[in-house]
């Protein structure tokens, strides 16, 4: 048996290692390592609530917003706090634009490199890409001059010999199976990408002053003034009209490119369509409310489970049922090792056990990951994009249920090919078609209330701290690009005692429980072939189908941590 | 005039420039608003915009190497929002982006092995960006790629550059990481790099547009410009943002927002009595702006935080409080306590910024932290004079 480590893992956020055993060319065994640590939560307490957000936010700058909705969400539900209509639909507006700028990043920037060949662009017949494009989509952008001005650049880059990021790609791998004028239609796509997300997230721009780590969030609402006759008001008429600008190019971006360049894509890979199931189990807490944060029900995108692989029942999400475990995990438990906790009690002492740097291998065997293992009622489950278009096609969600029975009959395939590896990228771009037509309804509830005189941005009626309870908990969850995201935040004499996130990545990326069971990561890879070890880019396939943030799934600790801290201190 | 031997041939200059840019299918009124944006944000004169466009278009691409250690990544997605240049300008055109996580095709060994191919190849020669905090405590465990400890890496890659630059606060100054009680013992780069000048670039993230504006500057004319004494440059650090703030008329007339949504945030008043950090902070944020200069925080309704002010976690916050000390506002600090603080040797772009930096440091409860916070060690370059930058 022979051992593949792949560290860096690149074009993810963040700092993740995989170890893969070999056997008869496939993997038999996988684990997954998150290999840095800051500890945000600790950084986090003592501090003001009201401005969690804005450091909390830095836990990543990749899904940059989520984190700032969550603990928003956080510290309104600990203080009873309801947010104006306006707030609401801002936050929408920001978490949806969010989702398809991700997506789309994703799709072209982080994960296309492991399909498309970028060298085979440079044998491509300029017009019969030209003729493929137009063949998929009405999107202008398709002479045969245009992908033969792309090609020429793609030859300068190569004639240059500097090929930048493209210097260390797998180019001529047999996995590789697009002909040349997919590969061209691919790469001039990527860099059209590059110049979409560019403008599209002029959204948050306009809606918090800057994008990464937009500034406008506040608990009770958002900064974000409005009014109808007021230039200086941060939405007014001009704006709205930016905004419907910036969205409906979301949308036609989202149709005519993206979409459409996966069913192209992935028309050349089927059998990925049956390979990196990994566990079967789906979880999402829903997001997009229509009201109160309280009325789940009401959500645009439902709440739900789908337990193996069984379309025919949505279960509930109980919350309570979450829980942490660090049996494999570089951290301890005070009295319950091996136990769990859910997150509102959640304790994190970090214990680094693994191998002394530099080194080789992990043990495996072991505690391996500064990530831990969160579970649903022991289970280990799968969340993001695809946990979320699930939920919603088996709850008859009927927008989502549209688009994922348009896309299945395009494809010719039956909804079990969604447990698969291509099943995750199809889910995230047809997650990106339903926000990106839902934008400008927002908008327009904005432009609406905006009309009609209802201008209210925040509700401040619990601003000032001297009016909180001494003591108070809250829980913010929210959806985020890579699925579902929990802040817990616990309030005592007006500061804040103690902040637990439990982040998407953490859920998929975190290593083996005190079970012995698999994270999503680890599942996942299970018997996928390898054609060169030394070349594992079908290892990367299925990674990067979950689209990695690790960044986020790291960030921990609690109390007895201080001390550890101040030692740390004084080492320096 | 320093640019005269390339303004006396402006059709040699033409010819040249035409016909790379035709091979790159890039217009050249794009070409040459990208070099005049560039030359403008650096606070050039004018006719240094052939210099910047004949430099771009003649000289070879250095390698650039960015590296990633205990961050959010928020650098390298403001990065990817660079509008004048693209990110596809900067990464295929400007430089050759030999090493980048997020970006770069290969991973685990591949990726290792065009780091170390960079650093052989192209000694001494090859630009080097860090994002990201350098962990400490316990031997470095806190973050490693590769089985490496960040602090191994980073003293290994940067031994050889040319260049060594620090985007976002994590990476200059610890950032967020180092915020108090700073549990894992993170620095800036400089602490780490004792013997070599890093250009500090913080924000919380950087301002893309002047990250290009260094990279352009340093491709044209071989060397940083003028920093100042945390070695960041002072074209983007060298102003207060409240004298730079669209809003400041109101201020100035008295005019504040006093409430989150009330009528005076409709109008665009100052956000100085809900805790906007304006007065004490330096960026050229207002005037650059964001995304493809669409906005910045203040336009967008909420105070700023002081993001590219040092160790801004701990002496900023808490975000939501009124600067104790704005000079005619509501003074509250003892006069004695000011002058000491400004004896105290606060290296600080302005007196007011130093004032209200070391109060907030004497409050908060996270003061012991400030023992990790590198100092700088260079002085300014003394005076920016474009003609002391002829080649």
């Amino acid at each position: 048996m022979a051992r593949v480590v792949i560290d860096p893992v690149t074009r993810i956020e963040g700092h993740l290692r995989i170890e893969a055993e070999m056997q008869g060319g496939k993997v038999s065994d996988a684990w997954s390592s998150g290999t840095m640590f800051r500890g945000i939560e600790i950084i986090l307490r003592d501090r003001d609530p009201r401005e969690a957000w804005i450091w909390a936010q830095r836990i990543c700058g990749v899904c940059t917003t989520v984190h700032a909705i969550a603990s928003v969400r956080a510290v309104e539900n600990a203080l009873g706090v309801e947010v104006p209509d306006n707030a609401r639909l801002l936050r929408n507006i920001i978490a949806a634009s969010q989702n398809v700028q991700d997506h789309v990043i994703h799709f072209y920037h982080l994960h296309a490199l492991d399909w498309v060949d970028v060298t085979g662009a440079l044998k491509a017949d300029p017009a019969k890409t030209s003729q493929i494009a137009q063949s998929i989509s009405d999107w202008p952008k398709s002479s045969a001059v245009y992908f033969k001005s792309v090609q020429d650049s793609v030859k300068g880059l190569v004639a240059s010999r500097q090929l930048s990021i493209f210097t260390s790609g797998y180019w001529g791998h047999p996995a590789y199976r697009l002909p040349p004028e997919v590969d061209l239609l691919a790469v001039a796509h990527y860099l059209e990408a590059l110049e979409f997300q560019r403008e599209f997230i002029r959204i948050h721009a306009v809606l918090g002053g800057k994008n990464p780590h937009p500034q406008t969030f506040l608990v009770g609402g958002m900064a974000t003034s409005m009014d109808p006759n007021e230039p200086q008001a941060v939405i007014n008429p001009e704006r709205i009209d930016l905004l419907r600008k910036l969205a409906a190019m979301g949308e036609t971006f989202v149709n005519q490119v993206y979409v459409p360049d996966i069913l192209a894509i992935a028309s050349y890979y089927p059998d990925w369509f049956q390979r990196g199931e990994g566990l079967g189990s789906f979880m999402t807490y829903g997001d997009y409310p229509k009201g109160s944060m309280k009325d789940t029900a009401a959500y645009y995108f439902r709440r739900g489970m789908i337990l193996n692989r069984d379309l025919s029942t949505v279960h509930p999400v109980d919350p309570a049922q979450i829980t942490e475990n660090v049996a494999r995990s570089w951290y301890e438990y005070d009295g319950a090792s091996g136990g769990s906790l859910h997150p509102s009690e959640g304790q994190t002492h970090p214990k680094y056990a693994g191998p002394q740097p530099p080194y080789e291998f992990l043990d495996v065997e072991a505690k391996y990951s500064w990530l831990k293992s969160p579970r649903y009622n022991n289970v280990p489950v799968e969340v993001g994009p695809l946990a979320r278009m699930l939920v919603n096609y088996a709850a008859g969600q009927p927008d989502v249920k549209s688009a994922v029975d348009g896309a299945l009959l395009a494809a010719k395939l039956q909804p079990q090919a969604l447990y698969s590896t291509l099943g995750r990228v199809a889910a995230r771009g047809l997650e990106a078609k339903v926000l990106a037509a839902k934008l400008s309804g927002w908008i327009d509830g904005l432009n609406v209330n905006m009309n009609r005189g209802e201008l209210r941005i925040h509700n401040g009626d619990m601003w000032d701290p001297a009016s909180w309870p001494k003591q108070a908990q809250g829980t913010g969850l929210h959806e985020a690009p890579r699925g579902s995201l929990g802040h817990w935040v616990e309030i005592e004499d007006r500061k804040i005692k103690n902040y637990q996130v439990i982040a998407p990545t953490t859920w998929l990326a975190g290593p083996r429980d005190a079970n012995g069971t698999r994270g999503a990561y680890e599942a996942s890879l299970l018997n996928t072939p390898l054609a060169i070890p030394e070349q594992p880019l079908e290892i990367l396939r299925t990674v990067h189908s979950f689209d990695p943030c690790l960044a986020c799934a790291v960030h921990v600790v609690d109390a007895a941590e201080v001390e550890l801290a101040h030692e740390i201190l004084t080492c320096v | 005039m320093p640019t005269s031997k390339f303004l006396a041939d402006p059709e040699v200059e033409e010819a040249t420039v035409y016909s790379v840019l035709r091979n790159r299918g890039v217009s050249r009124r794009r070409f040459l608003q990208f070099c005049s944006a560039m030359t403008a944000t650096l606070a050039l004169p004018d006719s240094y915009m052939t210099r910047v466009a004949n430099a771009l278009e003649t000289k070879q691409r250095p390698v650039m190497l960015w590296l990633e250690f205990q961050d959010c990544a928020g650098n390298t997605e403001s990065m990817l929002r660079s509008s004048s240049p693209d990110i596809a300008a900067i990464v295929l055109d400007l430089v050759s982006l030999n090493y980048h996580e997020v970006l770069m095709a290969g991973a685990g060994k591949a990726a290792e092995k065009t780091l170390q191919d960079s650093i052989s190849q192209y000694k001494g020669k090859y630009i080097v960006v860090v994002e990201g905090a350098i962990p400490h405590g316990d031997g470095g465990v806190y973050c490693t790629i590769g089985g490496r400890t960040a602090l191994s890496i980073v003293q290994d890659v940067c031994k050889d550059a040319a260049v060594v630059i620090a985007v976002g606060a994590c990476a200059w100054d610890g950032g967020l990481v180092a915020a108090s009680p700073n549990p894992t013992g993170a620095t800036g780069l400089q602490a780490v790099l004792p013997g070599t000048k890093v250009v500090n670039l913080g924000g919380c993230p950087h301002n893309p547009a002047d990250t290009a504006a260094v990279l352009t500057h340093y491709i044209t004319f071989g060397e940083m410009p003028a920093l100042d004494p945390y070695n960041r440059p002072l074209f983007a650090y060298g102003r207060l943002i409240h004298d730079q703030c669209e809003r400041r008329a109101h201020y100035d007339a008295g005019e504040f927002v006093e409430e989150w949504g009330d009528e005076g945030s409709r109008k665009g008043y100052c956000l100085y009595k809900m805790g906007c950090k304006g007065p004490e902070s330096t960026f050229n944020c207002p005037t650059v702006r964001w995304n493809n200069a669409t906005s910045w925080p203040v336009k967008a309704g909420h105070g700023c935080i002081g993001c590219a002010s040092h160790r801004f976690w701990d002496t900023m916050s808490p975000f939501y409080q009124r600067l104790p000390s704005v000079p005619g506002f509501g003074v509250d600090v003892p006069i004695g306590e000011i002058g000491l603080a400004l004896v105290g040797g606060v290296a600080v772009a302005s007196a007011v910024h130093g004032v209200a930096r070391a109060v907030h440091f004497r409050h908060h409860p996270g003061d012991h932290s400030a023992s990790v916070a590198p100092t700088p060690t260079t002085q300014p370059n003394g005076k920016p004079s474009p003609d002391e930058k002829e080649n």
